[in-house]
This record gives C-alpha cells, structure tokens and sequence, in this order.
C-alpha cells in the first residue's frame, strides 16, 4: 500500500542549521498493516509521515500510495489518498466553522470541489449517525462551532473526518500526545476500533511505549532518520518494554533514552 | 431642514454604493484573515475604467460597470499571484498593487480626474425609465446592488468551493490535508474581493458623476471602519448572510456618521483621520479589556475572583 524507496530530507541545507531528517529511508506497508512507529526526539518520525503527506518536497528517492508514485505530487493532492490526525487538536479542525461544516469538507476530501451546496440533504443524517458512535453527544451539537469543543472532542473529531471518507492511509502523529490521559485512553480506542472495522493501512507515531507494543500488527523504531529495527508478527507480539529500551540504547550508541521515552513506559 | 434631509439621504446612499466594497473588505478581512491593501487602488481603478468607458469609448453605463468589476477583478489576481506564486507576504503584495496601480489608473485616464457632465449613467437611465428623482434612483440602485451581492455571496459561500475558501481562512493546515489547493482559494477570494471593489468604485463613479486618481485614498480604512461598526450594530447576529448585511449596514451608518460629523462642522479631511480612530479603538478595545481584567483579577493571597 505504501513504498518508501531511498527517501531522503535535509533542511535548511548548506547553512550552520543544516539538520539531516531523513537518511535514505526504505520502508514497505503491506495493505491493512497498523504500524506503530517509535524513536527520540528528532529521529525523523514526523518528518517521514510530513514527507508521506507532502507537506514539504523531499530531496531524493519515491514515495508510492498503493502503486502510485506521489513523489513529487503537492500535499492537497495527496490529500486524496492519505488521513491524517496531528499532535495538535487545533490544527485538525477549523474552529470557526461548525461541526457539520466541518465534516462536510472531510466528506469531500481529494474530490473536485463545485458549486453545488456544501452540505447536501442525506449527509446530516449520515453525520449524526458516524458521530452518535463515539458516545461524546456531539450528534446533538451539529451546528456548534467546533471552537466550542474541548481538545479531546476536537481530536475525536478530526480522527471521524480523516476517516469519513475511507483513506488508503491513516497518519497519526502522536495524536494523544496533547491529551489528558483518561482522555487520550478514549481517543486511541476510538482509533483501534476505527482501524480494524474499516481495516485501514495506518502509519502511528506515538511516545508511550507501551501503546507502541499493544497495538497494531508491526512495530518501526527510527534513530537518525533511518529505521533501526522492524518488527512484525509474533516477534513483535513477545517484545517487551525493557527489550525496546535495550534495543535503543544499542542504537543510539549507549546513549541512554531521553526522559519522555523513559516516562512514556 | 431640507437641505439637511438630503444630506442625510445623499448620504446613505453613498454608504450603501460603498457597501459594496465593504463585503468585498469583508471577504479578505473576515474571511481569509488577510488585511489587503489592493482595495485603495482597485476602488480608484473601477471609478477609472467606469469614466473612461463611458466618457471615452460611449460605452453603456452598465457595461461600464461590468468593466469596472472586471478590472477589479485582475487588480485582484495581481495581488493573488504576488502572495501565492511569490510568497510575499499579503500585506506587503496588496501594497505592491495599490502603488503601481497609482501609475495604471493615471495611464489609464490620461490625467488625474474625468468629469461624467454630459453622459448618462445607471442612475439617470434609471430615474428616466421609472420617474423617481435621481437621488432616490440612487438610493434604490444602491440597495438593489447590494441585495444582489449579498445574496450572490451567501449561495457561493455555501457551495462546496465556497466551503473550503471560509476553511481556508480559518485552518489552511487542515484544509491542505483535505485535498484543498488553499493557495488557489486565496486567489479566488482576493479576485472575488476586488472585483466588489471595482463594482463599488464604477458606482461612486457614476454617482458622483466623476472618477478622480484620489477616490480611493483611504477605502481600505473606510471598508474596516464599516466592518466594525456593522459588528457593533449586529453583532449578536451570528448567521453568515446576517453578518453580509451588516457589513452594507456598517457602512451606510459610516456615512450617516460622517455626514453629521460635517454638519456639525467639522473640516471634510479631518475624517480619514477619524475612521483611522475608530478602527483602531475598535481593534483595540477587546485586546485591553482582556489585558486589564487579567491584571485586576491578579490576587498574590492566591484566592482566586469571581
């Protein structure tokens, strides 16, 4: 589904902060794979799910969606293939519209866009109904202003409209990270039972160890913008927490782990 | 008292003629969060191309007016293409416009102002077709337009382009990683916008019966200081055609202010400076009262008030 091929990403190259993000990255996503992805800070984990999306212009190598090279396709035309769901709850929805308006424009992700209505008659329903199964009672709020929600609805939210229309691959980019954690509980079960019902090919960045271990069939740890160790299967399944911390000792040559690896255990 | 009722009335349909460009201010300030400047020269340019047509090439009045939203229109697209293309910052590219459009309005007029005595334009057309007084014609052409406009707005708004033009102001990120090309969006509000602009400029042309280098001076002003006072006016409104309206309705007490401020005497020039005020009170005032009662709820006994 997703064939990374000798990807590479320098910024700001040439100048004292030339800073080498990713380093000839190869990686291969088979369809319905759920792949947790895990490393330090600065180890190139947002940087290979921003390079996925487009959202900057990688410097060498291909990036291919299900057989489609992408590489040098801008990131709203991306947008057709690709979900996402970021860090931030405020950046994955528009706070000045309404809940309704919100998901109408994630109904249309990566279609042409005309001038017939924005929200055409069916779709409430259809709203109401997706919205009614994550038990937050927005369904009774459609036409609220999604400012008006808190971080964990908003982050509910934008994980229903990455999702609305079913992409062939899910970002996440450590979309719990900026929760609280009873809620950030609620939104990764929202999002383990959203994967394995509609079977989506999801790329998940996360900090907690722990949650990288639990969920999903395949696990990526990444150093230096390279990945370092790939497990999958039953070899995942019996991984521990001590042996991901060995294994990243190993890799960061002795170096011990940073403290929000430490504190994500 | 006459005489004073009339300035009242030449007054309120100058606002609701101005109204025009006001939704056009509406678009790139509200809506895209861009504070453009092009609006200055694409207001004096609409006036331009409206005078010439008619005056040079007896061109119909509402052709003229076609021609005036027309090159408000690609006066847009300059600014557009300098932001979006180019990566200059909107501000700095609305300034770019506005300047040279300085140098393409005098090219275009030949010299700094067109008189319109012996022409007809929409407003006589239309008081000689329905036998109202031309400065009722005005007042009626003026609303009609502005109708129009409004409600041509509030549908495109609602359609899906339009959808995803608000979004784009409002979160480009998310609306980039819904398949929006937002720097294409960008370009068709800031065309849509001074292509209003343009439309307004013809109308005041026509009303004024004269296009002058310096009509637009200060619109830009005139267009926030409208804004503000229509949100002032109906701010608890909070449906979009309800907030199209009071922009029109902000600026048509703009000018009803202003009229009585002349009346009561003071200089004509002294009113730049006074919308300059009002916009900058009217920004002002929400940022200091946060600021002050953050300050005055401040308690070192750490109890907290109410």
């Amino acid at each position: 589904m997703l064939t990374l091929k000798n990807v590479s990403k320098t910024f700001n190259k040439g100048t004292v902060n030339e800073k080498k993000a990713l380093n000839c990255l190869n990686l291969h996503l088979e369809e319905g794979d759920f792949v947790t992805v895990i490393g330090g800070n600065g180890a190139g984990k947002s940087t290979m799910l921003n390079m996925i999306a487009g959202v900057n212009p990688i410097d060498c190598g291909i990036v291919e969606i299900d057989g489609v090279n992408v590489s040098r396709d801008p990131e709203y035309k991306r947008a057709r293939y690709i979900g996402r769901v970021f860090q931030d709850p405020m950046m994955g929805t528009a706070a000045g519209m309404q809940i309704e308006e919100n998901l109408a424009l994630a109904l249309r992700r990566g279609k042409r866009r005309g001038l017939s209505w924005g929200i055409r008659g069916g779709e409430r329903e259809f709203y109401k109904n997706e919205l009614s199964k994550f038990e937050l009672g927005l369904q009774n709020r459609m036409t609220a202003k999604v400012g008006l929600l808190s971080g964990g609805q908003r982050q509910a939210l934008t994980l229903l409209m990455a999702t609305l229309e079913k992409p062939k691959l899910l970002l996440l980019d450590e979309h719990t990270a900026a929760l609280d954690p009873k809620t950030a509980e609620k939104v990764l079960e929202l999002t383990k039972k959203i994967i394995s019902e509609q079977k989506l090919t999801t790329l998940m960045v996360t900090h907690n160890m722990r949650d990288a271990l639990s969920i999903g069939n395949r696990l990526i740890m990444m150093n230096e913008g390279s990945i370092i160790f790939d497990a999958s299967g039953e070899e995942k399944k019996k991984l521990t927490v001590e042996d991901l911390m060995k294994k990243f000792g190993e890799a960061s040559g002795g170096k011990f782990a940073n403290d929000r690896m430490m504190l994500g255990t | 008292m006459d005489g004073i009722l009339m300035a009242f009335q030449g007054a309120l349909s100058q606002g609701i003629l101005w109204g025009v460009m006001v939704l056009g201010v509406y678009i790139t300030f509200k809506l895209l969060d861009i504070a453009d400047l092009t609006v200055d020269g694409s207001f004096a340019l609409g006036g331009c191309v409206c005078a010439v047509m008619i005056v040079n090439y007896n061109m119909d009045p509402i052709a003229a007016l076609l021609m005036a939203t027309l090159s408000g229109v690609l006066a847009g697209a300059v600014t557009g293409i300098l932001h979006t293309v180019f990566d200059i910052p909107a501000i700095l590219a609305g300034i770019l416009t506005q300047i040279s459009l300085w140098s393409v309005n005098l090219r275009i007029m030949g010299k700094s102002n067109i008189p319109l005595l012996q022409t007809s334009t929409v407003f006589i057309g239309f008081s000689e077709m329905t036998g109202i007084e031309q400065s009722e014609s005005a007042l009626i052409i003026g609303l009609l337009v502005a109708a129009c406009m409004v409600l041509l707005l509030y549908w495109f708004f609602g359609t899906e382009v339009g959808s995803a033009l608000r979004a784009t102001g409002n979160n480009e990120n998310m609306v980039r990683a819904l398949g929006v090309d937002t720097k294409f969006m960008k370009l068709i509000g800031l065309m849509i916008s001074n292509g209003l602009v343009g439309l307004s400029g013809g109308l005041v042309c026509q009303s004024q019966k004269y296009a002058d280098i310096n009509m637009g001076t200060g619109a830009i002003v005139i267009g926030l200081a409208a804004i503000v006072i229509g949100e002032v006016l109906m701010g608890r409104l909070t449906s979009f055609h309800s907030k199209l309206i009071a922009a029109v309705a902000g600026s048509a007490v703009y000018f009803l202010i202003r009229a009585v401020v002349l009346q009561l005497g003071m200089n004509a020039n002294d009113m730049k400076m006074l919308s300059a005020v009002i916009v900058a009170i009217a920004l002002a005032v929400p940022v200091m009262s946060a600021k002050i009662s953050q300050s005055r709820g401040y308690d070192p006994e750490g109890k907290e008030k109410g």
